[in-house]
């Protein structure tokens, strides 16, 4: 394929491109060659409830010694919900058996979490995803979320709920970003960093 | 009618007309839900008066199983005469930021965090 005749947009959203280091990060990454990745499906949970549990932990109460649980308790649903939720899409969208890693960057800012998941796709889906990106940046997330539970209980057989990055901007008020980046060893896949920005 | 596992449960006490969840759902897509949706679908067409969905221990749900509650509650606003109450609990915050959606899409239902 000749991936040149087409004109990949880099940056779609609210993307930082070079992330300031801080202190407290954590990186998982695996690979989706191992073994089937829908047979992967359960380890979504278990990552996601693990980088919520380890991140609460740095959420002190004003005398940063006693844990704010009622933080904690926020920070950690909020983390679990949109790692979980971001690792689904990689299961579901990642080129099946590519040798490409999936990877899942959480870093703790003190007032903004950033989640970053890198994932490979297959060039010819580029276009249909940088489209939805566009619709999802360019509509009130209220509306397009309403929009999408009734579209949802009209179809029956509909596989995929849409909801997910959705959520994020409706329930949680996150702020998301995207960078495509084409991979020199092979053309039919492309990699995609999706950015959630959480503000605490 | 319930579904008992490992990981998470839903009972219909057609007494009370509560139809309590609890665990965590964080299923597959449509497929891996259908059990559920297949007793939730039940429970609206048997037209009760009332149901409620009681979600205090339900502590966590991912955006699939949010569109099958959501589906359940367009099915029954299409029937009008059932009253719908949702009780989620303030300890499982993603029900005070995903909840509030379901009474835009029916706003006649009661929506009540303990």
């Amino acid at each position: 394929m000749n991936s040149s005749n087409i004109a990949i947009k880099q940056i779609l959203g609210d993307f930082i491109q070079n992330l300031p280091p801080s202190q407290e990060y954590l990186i998982l990454s695996f690979s989706p060659g191992s073994i089937p990745l829908r047979q992967r499906w359960r380890n979504n949970c278990l990552s996601a409830d693990f980088l919520a549990d380890y991140l609460s932990t740095f959420f002190l109460g004003n005398d940063n010694q006693q844990p704010d649980s009622e933080k904690q308790a926020e920070v950690k649903s909020a983390v679990s919900y949109i790692a979980n939720e971001l690792l689904e899409n990689a299961m579901k969208y990642a080129v099946e058996m590519s040798p490409f890693p999936i990877s899942i960057q959480i870093h703790l800012n003190p007032d903004l979490i950033i989640f970053q998941l890198t994932n490979s796709i297959h060039f010819q889906r580029t276009q249909e995803f940088q489209a939805h990106i566009e619709t999802l940046l360019n509509s009130d997330p209220e509306e397009l979320y309403i929009a999408q539970l009734e579209k949802n209980a009209l179809e029956e057989e509909c596989e995929e709920s849409g909801l997910g990055l959705l959520t994020m901007l409706n329930d949680y008020g996150a702020k998301l970003g995207w960078k495509f980046e084409s991979l020199p060893q092979d053309f039919s896949e492309i990699a995609v960093t999706t950015m959630v920005q959480l503000k605490i | 009618m319930e579904i008992k596992t490992e990981n998470y449960n839903v009972i219909y006490d057609e007494t009370s007309q509560n139809i309590i969840f609890d665990g965590s759902l964080r299923l597959n897509g449509t497929a891996e839900y259908a059990s559920i949706s297949e007793l939730l679908n039940n429970v609206a067409q048997q037209e009760p008066e009332k149901i409620v969905l009681d979600l205090k221990e339900l502590s966590f749900l991912n955006s699939s199983g949010i569109s099958i509650l959501s589906k359940f509650v367009i099915n029954v606003r299409k029937r009008k005469n059932i009253q719908m109450v949702v009780i989620g609990a303030k300890k499982n915050p993603w029900q005070g930021k995903s909840l509030k959606n379901l009474q835009r899409l029916m706003p006649s239902l009661k929506l009540e965090l303990e």
